[in-house]
Order: structure tokens, then C-alpha cells, then sequence
């Protein structure tokens, strides 16, 4: 299968300070890819990578096969929405269209007029008048008229109301299940992306702790509940994600391929949400035993 | 186009996938003879319209209907249902209905709450489940 995003020891610094590092990520294509973790932990840098509008400081990326932002064919291929689905205040819906007709070589003017009519957003209405919800659809509009083979949306849905925000995954979804492109879209709400999609990158403090297919993180990651126990003693293939200690219990959220057996041990499933908020506590690998001998 | 016949919902608190939500909403309403033979599920596009959810989920759905033959595919067109559950399934929740009543008026009497005998119910179930997948 080919890759949409390849990427090998990738770095972004700026000054001292690292955005991205290290991030080793191979996602195959036709995936509807989430990138979650707080603000502020590199995605967006991550995102602009990919797109061709930052350069990496280390490491390499590769997008559709090719170098991100390195030829016109390779940026007629890749559509980027930014964050807060910016558009043209003093241009009107028309006008956008026009420009999008102009800019790209495969624009497709037909879906963008069917799509703008069927969101309901007048051609002569200016962008700066509309609601947030109809400006981030007048902007997933240009990104998909665009027809890319990828789609890259930095936060489209964390300004939204629930309603907007749903319709707007909506027409995303449709768009997807009809031309059959690859999305990556960010957020820092788990739940905003559970049911879109099918892949997810965790992004805790520029690094990548995971990328996986969620069904996989699913069936790989558990909880378990059991009389306290030291991480050391936990079988080698147990990684532990997240670890907490009281006087006579042990808490641990795990990732295995192999299942649980050990009686001692209550074990729970992790809801996508549970489990990348495991991977955004404390890395328990740096800092178990300290953690452990700090409580005792 | 024609209104779909039936509409599906997911419900975020159960824990259950939504790709299984999708296969279960069908078999029920197969069970309950909404969906009968020859009719047309909604169309991939026309789910992920109305639910906001990936393709993929749809698709996966509809592979695991038609793998135990109660879809079929017919390509560029849909998919639709081949066969039926209603005669033999309906003919046989009587006889458990009444048996499930036998065991939780035991369940009462040997001093179980509600909560205790969904727990116990649950539990069972899953363990169940469980080994007959293994």
C-alpha cells in the first residue's frame, strides 16, 4: 500500500526550542488520520511539514511520495486548511470560487457551485459577514474543489458550536466516502475526532508516543487494576503507557499484543479518549522508579 | 433517489464500536421485519452524511453483513437484503422470555438487587462471549 505521510526522525526547531522532534510515522493511504494532543504540542508544525510551508530542521518527510511543496504538481496534490479556516473578508463566496478556479489546476467548478448551494451560502454575500460555521465551510469548499489526493485541516472544528461542528464533519465525510481522499485533521478534543476517524497520531510535547489505526490502538491497550506492583515486574511484552500508585493498589494502562492472563489483575478496555489522555500524563518510562519511590 | 428504508443512530455511551452498532441496528430490524428482502440499505455516502462518521466504518459494517449472508453488493447500485431473520428467531423468544423470568424470580429470591443481577447478567454474558471467541 503507499504511504500518504512518511516521516523519518522529523525535527522542527525554532531558535533553542523543539516544536517537533524525532517523529517516525508511516500512514498508508485512505485513511481519515487524527492528530490529537494539547496546545501547543507541535501540530500545527507537524501539519505546515507536510504541507510545504515550514522547512524541517531534521530528519525527512515525504507527502504522496513526493517532497512537501516541491513542485506544482506535488502542491496541486496536497490541499492545507489552516487554523481557524481563514478566508477573504472583503471577498464575497463568488469571488473565493473565482480565485480558487484561477489558482489550482484541477479545480473542480461544479462541486464547489453544488457544494456552496447546497450549504446555502449566497454567492454575493461577503466572507467577512458570514457565521463561523459557514466560513469554515466556504473554506472546506475551496480545500475540496481543489480536488487534492490529501487534505490537511489544522483545528477546523475547535471554533465551531456543536451544530456547525457536526455538519461540518458531515460534509467532510461525504466528501471522503465520494472521492476517496485521505484526510489528516487536528485536534485537542479527542471526542471531536472518535467517530471520523480510522487513524490516530498522538503529539504529547513534540513528540509521537503513537500512530496507530484506532481499532488497533483498541485491541492493543488495557487497563489494569490490581494489588500494588512494581513496573519492573510486569511481563517484557507489557509497555507501560501510564502508571499510578497508591499504598495497596496499582493502576496501569498498557500496551500488549499478547493477552492478559495474570488473575491478580482486574482488567478493563480504554476508550480512545482514555487512552490518549494515558499518553498525555507523565512518560512513565523516563520517570517510573522515581515516581514510584517518591510515594512511597 | 428513493427515502431510505431505514435510518441509522449511534449511541456514544455504550461502549459498543460504532461499526458494530451499524450491524446489530440491521439484524434488528431484519428481526423485526422493518428491513425485508430485495430492500436497499442506505448507500455509504448517504450514512456518513447523516451520522458524521468515516467510510470505513459503513463499509466494514456491511462487509461483516454480507459475510453472514444477509447483504449482497451489487456493484455501482447498493446493497441489499438477501435474506431474512424474522420466522426462526421470533418463534423462539417466547420460550426464553419465560425462561429468563423463571431465573431472575430465583435471582430475587436468593436475594439479588437489580444492579447485582445486571452485574451478574454482564458478566456472564462477556465471559461467554469471550470464550467462544477463543
Amino acid at each position: 500500500m503507499t504511504s500518504v505521510l512518511r516521516a523519518q526522525g522529523l525535527g522542527k526547531r525554532y531558535g533553542r526550542r523543539w516544536a517537533l522532534r524525532e517523529c517516525t510515522i508511516d500512514i498508508p493511504a485512505g485513511h481519515v488520520v487524527g492528530l490529537v494532543g494539547p496546545n501547543g504540542a507541535g501540530k500545527t508544525t507537524l501539519l505546515k511539514l507536510a504541507a510545504g510551508q515550514l522547512e524541517p530542521t531534521a530528519g525527512d518527510i515525504t507527502v504522496l511520495g513526493g517532497r512537501p511543496g516541491g513542485s506544482p504538481a506535488q502542491l496541486a496534490k496536497v490541499g492545507f486548511v489552516a487554523q481557524d479556516t481563514p478566508v477573504y473578508a472583503g471577498l464575497t463566496v463568488a469571488e473565493h470560487l473565482r480565485l480558487g478556479a484561477r489558482l489550482n489546476p484541477r479545480w473542480d467548478d461544479a462541486m464547489a457551485r453544488e457544494r456552496i448551494a447546497r450549504i446555502g451560502l449566497a454567492p454575493a454575500q461577503r466572507a467577512g459577514r458570514l457565521s463561523g460555521g459557514q466560513r469554515a465551510q466556504l473554506a472546506l469548499t475551496l480545500g475540496l474543489a481543489k480536488r487534492p489526493e490529501l487534505l490537511i485541516l489544522d483545528e477546523p472544528v475547535a471554533s465551531l458550536d456543536p451544530l456547525a461542528r457536526r455538519e461540518f464533519l458531515q460534509g467532510l465525510m461525504e466528501a471522503v466516502a465520494e472521492h476517496e481522499l485521505s484526510v489528516v485533521l487536528s485536534s485537542h478534543l479527542v471526542s471531536d475526532l472518535e467517530r471520523v476517524c480510522d487513524f490516530l497520531i498522538v503529539l504529547v510535547g513534540s513528540r509521537v508516543p503513537v500512530a496507530a489505526e484506532t481499532e488497533r490502538l483498541l485491541a492493543t491497550h488495557y487497563r489494569l487494576t490490581g494489588p500494588r506492583r512494581d513496573p519492573d515486574r510486569l511481563p517484557a511484552g507489557q509497555h507501560v503507557v501510564s502508571a499510578r500508585h497508591t499504598d495497596r493498589q496499582s493502576t496501569y494502562v498498557i500496551r500488549t499484543d499478547a493477552s492478559i492472563h495474570d488473575p491478580a489483575w482486574t482488567v478493563g478496555q480504554l476508550s480512545l479518549e482514555d487512552l490518549v489522555l494515558a499518553y498525555m500524563e507523565k512518560r512513565p518510562a523516563e520517570s517510573r522508579r522515581v515516581a514510584l519511590e517518591v510515594q512511597r | 433517489m428513493e427515502e431510505p428504508v431505514i435510518e441509522f443512530h449511534l449511541d456514544a455511551r455504550t461502549g459498543v464500536s460504532p461499526y458494530l452498532q451499524l450491524v446489530q441496528q440491521v439484524r434488528h430490524a431484519l428481526r423485526l421485519g422493518l428491513l425485508r428482502e430485495g430492500d436497499q440499505l442506505p448507500t455509504v455516502k448517504e450514512v456518513v452524511a447523516q451520522l458524521a462518521i468515516n467510510p470505513n466504518t459503513v463499509l466494514k459494517a456491511y462487509r461483516e453483513l454480507e459475510h453472514e449472508g444477509l447483504v449482497a453488493a451489487r456493484p455501482g447500485v447498493g446493497t441489499f437484503v438477501t435474506a431474512t431473520l424474522t420466522d426462526t428467531s421470533l418463534a423462539a423468544h417466547g420460550p426464553l422470555r419465560l425462561e429468563l423470568r423463571r431465573w431472575l424470580t430465583k435471582a430475587r429470591r436468593a436475594g439479588l438487587d437489580e444492579e447485582s443481577i445486571e452485574a451478574l447478567f454482564m458478566t456472564t454474558f462477556r465471559t461467554t462471549a469471550q470464550e467462544d471467541i477463543a
